[in-house]
């Protein structure tokens, strides 16, 4: 007799497993990229030096392995990356592991404030903008959300500077703490949140625009739909009706964007990080890039394409979730 | 008072004044100053990296044996410094008393020790510097005696010692793979200031040092903070909340730079930057025939419009440069040197000597120009000279690159017509007129000849000057140098500009060197 295997589990597996080649793929692919871009490692690094000797470049290329053809070093670094070694950033000289493993955290933090302050409020905008519609408040909400969505993240982000930080002085111009304050506990949790609010607001606004446009328009479309007004008829009003029946409908189109967007906002967290010079996972990839830091890159894309693959199947479980009608096989 | 009035000779104008009344006011100890940094830096010790991101951090951790001042070299780990007949040993007296941070005394052995094992085998520039170092001896604990093959100029190791000369403590580095080092991104020295943490990405902390050497009242401030902020726009407005103190080496716009020096919480300056002057240069490659021809040359740099450029881009932060070496070398440099004014009709008349007529379109002919990517001077230097250069007929393709494309597009792959960059003067002239204009580098090195430019009488003028050592003598051959370059014209030096800083007023005694944000800074304090 064998142990009945929940249907949720055989699908996760085999998700997971499917992913390994694509992530192999990508590492192959984004290594080759990297090498296309002229200059090396070494290049930045003696450029910020302002210049060296031909024996003290020809000593750092031999020390990092960059004398060797690109294909030794592709295979060099699959091997490592096989035993799950990210190698050395030259760059910041420690494990790129370590590197990593330090600014993730905050990433993460940035990434779940923004996406969850976006939904919410996304969602919840947009649900009323379509109770609404075609009102005063739908039109504001509207109009609302093309100005949020027109705007760069880029520009935001420095007018949010320029009102809060330097004329208003209530928040920090950047950084995730305050530095030399070493506080603990919750005035540390007071100071981090403190430090997150504009980085959050400049990443979250342009999603929250998409999520609401959706939203409305989702909610108009199952608003129509006969199933509604069948339970309308069995008097299901306000708010179960909105709730119970519309949302968890209109849902499904904002989850599948959720899903697709979240590859994105960590890139948008790229620009928001270097403005408040956030020490997260965005801005290393800017400067690893700038600076040719191969083996962090390599570790940043590593990292990203497992947390994307995860996001995807999450995104497919919820589907299930919310309409049972969506099989997992 | 004596260095005062040579700061006034010097630079004169108000910042002076400021400095001179803020010396008379009671100095208040205690408190902690944030220094805005553009980029993180992987190695903090600069027996390993000549470079002014690492000074700016570890010089206040780390002490060279010889500082410059405006009243000259001064010693800061050695007392005094002499040179035998010959030129072949130069012995430096070691301060004593001096303990490094975990309490044990630094001594020759420690000099001993860096200077063959980090100045001559890994320290960039020093290793070209030393090369004849044979052995330093160590006669007494606190007197070094550096012994060379061949004759060393006192004036040139003296002239390389405050960034060239930072020893590490021997007995936390002998016996260790020393690029490895822990200690390397910890550094324990001798100055005024402790290194605590460097957090990745945000800051790097030091604490005061309760022994430190030069007496109990040093240094004033309690911590040193320096914050990693990449983006110049924000960082300008950090400076504006009050959330950093200073900003050096062009940290932020001079769009905001300009802005803020009207702001009176702020001093803006080019002071304490004179040890670092670049040149924002020209650079051609000799191997392309068209460029080969030295009236075409010529009728390039009468096309520069370099007050214009002077104006709009340093905004008046620069003087025109006249050759490799700048105003602020002292003796080694001179005024007397062919210069090539603004003429436009004069260059387009070269031109036509040279045979390259303009054809139906009013081009003479097309270059591929590369500008460096080291900041707003270098790219708007870049766009103005192919402007420029359209004036008078010749069409200018641009080429931009980050660091490392360019870097390898000018220096290893020569794939460029011309290019233009800085190159930042250092110290003595030795080191810089080899590196650039003297032929026989490795095809590659970065700042080096990358014009294919190979003259004997350079050559021997160089070499010359490097094994001379009667001062006189020496600043002659420079004189030389300099009027060979600037006929043989390999490179426009056009511009020459110091760095620029802002400073909050609260700090006191600040850029009170000519080199003073890779410095110690233990007479720096805060008004607060």
């Amino acid at each position: 007799m064998s142990l009945p295997v929940p249907p949720l589990l055989t699908y996760t597996v085999r998700r997971v497993v499917q992913a390994i080649p694509i992530i192999i793929l990508i590492m192959i692919g984004s290594f080759l990229l990297i090498k296309l871009a002229p200059g090396d490692t070494v290049d930045a690094l003696v450029g910020d030096m302002g210049g060296a000797d031909p024996a003290f470049i020809a000593r750092l290329r031999a020390e990092y392995g960059l004398d060797e053809s690109v294909m030794v070093q592709l295979w060099r670094y699959m091997l490592k990356l096989a035993q799950f070694d990210f190698g050395w950033s030259y760059v910041y000289e420690q494990p790129v592991i370590t590197v990593l493993m330090s600014r993730i955290g905050n990433t993460m933090l940035l990434m779940a404030s923004s996406l969850a302050m976006a939904f919410t409020f996304g969602v919840a905008l947009g649900a009323i903008a379509a109770r609404r519609a075609y009102s005063w408040t739908d039109n504001m909400i509207s109009t609302l959300g093309l100005v949020f969505y027109a705007m760069p993240s880029f520009f935001l982000s420095l007018l949010l500077i320029l009102i809060f930080s330097v004329k208003l002085g209530w928040l920090p111009v950047g950084g995730i703490r305050t530095i030399g304050a070493f506080k603990t506990g919750w005035a540390d949790v007071a100071d981090v949140a403190r430090h997150l609010v504009m980085p959050t607001a400049a990443l979250s606004l342009i999603y929250l625009a998409f999520y609401m446009r959706l939203m409305r328009t989702s909610v108009l479309e199952v608003m129509d739909l006969d199933f509604v007004r069948t339970a309308r008829a069995k008097g299901a009003g306000g708010a179960r009706l909105m709730f119970h029946h519309v949302m968890r409908n209109a849902l499904l189109p904002v989850v599948t964007l959720l899903g697709l967007q979240f590859s994105t906002v960590l890139g948008g967290s790229v620009i928001v990080e270097t403005i408040f010079s956030l020490p997260g996972i965005g801005q290393l990839a800017y400067t690893s890039v700038v600076k040719r830091d191969l083996n962090t890159l390599m570790g940043i894309i590593a990292i990203s394409s497992i947390i994307v693959v995860i996001v995807n199947v999450v995104t497919d479980l919820v589907y299930a979730w919310l309409d049972p009608r969506i099989e997992l096989k | 008072m004596r260095g005062m009035r040579g700061r006034l000779l010097l630079l004169g104008g108000a910042l002076c004044v400021v400095a001179a009344t803020a010396q008379a006011e009671e100095v208040k100890r205690g408190g902690t100053v944030v220094i805005h940094m553009v980029s993180e830096q992987g190695v903090l010790n600069p027996a390993l990296r000549a470079s002014t991101g690492v000074y700016q951090i570890s010089g206040k951790i780390m002490e060279p044996l010889i500082d410059k001042t405006y009243d000259g070299y001064v010693g800061v780990l050695a007392t005094e410094w002499s040179s035998s007949k010959d030129g072949k040993a130069i012995t430096f007296k070691l301060r004593e008393g001096v303990k490094w941070h975990d309490g044990k005394p630094f001594t020759c052995d420690d000099v001993a020790f860096t200077a063959m094992n980090l100045w001559k085998k890994l320290l960039n520039y020093s290793t070209t510097l030393q090369a004849n170092l044979e052995a330093v001896d160590c006669p007494t604990p606190h007197t070094a005696v550096f012994k060379y093959s061949k004759p060393m100029p006192l004036e040139l190791l003296v002239a390389a010692m405050p960034d060239l000369g930072h020893p590490v403590p021997k007995h936390l580095y002998e016996g260790t793979d020393i690029l490895k080092n822990p200690y390397n991104q910890k550094p324990v020295g001798t100055g005024p200031f402790k290194f605590v943490e460097y957090k990745r990405g945000e800051y790097i902390i030091a604490e005061r040092n309760k022994d430190y050497w030069r007496g109990k009242q040093y240094p004033y401030l309690d911590r040193v903070i320096w914050r990693f902020i990449p983006d110049k726009a924000a960082a300008a407005a950090a400076l504006e909340a009050g959330e950093i103190h200073e900003s050096g080496f062009n940290g932020i716009s001079m769009e905001d730079m300009v802005r803020l020096s009207k702001d009176p919480r702020f001093d803006v300056g080019s002071k304490g930057f004179e040890n670092n002057v670049a040149h924002s240069t020209v650079e051609f490659n000799l191997r392309n025939p068209i460029l080969a021809d030295i009236r075409v040359r010529q009728a390039i740099y009468h096309a520069l419009d370099i007050d214009f450029a002077l104006k709009t881009i340093m905004r008046g932060y620069g003087k025109p440069g006249r050759g490799p070496i700048p105003s602020t070398a002292g003796a080694n440099y001179t005024d007397n040197v062919p210069t090539y004014a603004y003429d436009l009709d004069k260059a387009k008349a070269l031109l036509d000597e040279a045979g390259y007529k303009p054809d139906a379109n009013g081009i003479r002919f097309k270059l591929k120009h590369r500008p460096a990517p080291w900041g707003e001077y270098t790219q708007l230097w870049g766009e103005y000279y192919a402007q420029a250069l359209k004036k008078i007929g010749i069409a200018v393709e641009l080429v931009t690159n980050d660091a490392p494309g360019f870097l390898n597009g000018v220096y290893r792959d020569h794939d460029f017509d011309t290019a233009n960059g800085w190159h930042q003067f250092r110290a003595d002239p030795a080191v810089s007129t080899t590196v650039w204009l003297r032929s026989g580098a490795p095809v590659g090195t970065a700042w080096s000849n990358q014009f294919g430019y190979k003259s004997d009488k350079m050559d021997g003028l160089i070499d010359a000057a490097a094994a001379e050592l009667d001062p006189a003598k020496r600043a002659d051959l420079y004189h030389q140098v300099q009027k060979l370059e600037m006929t043989d014209l390999p490179v426009i030096f056009a511009i020459e500009h110091p760095f620029l800083a802002i400073t909050s007023k609260k700090l006191k005694n600040h850029h009170n060197t000519p080199r003073w944000d890779s410095s110690s800074w233990y007479d720096l304090w805060l008004d607060q």
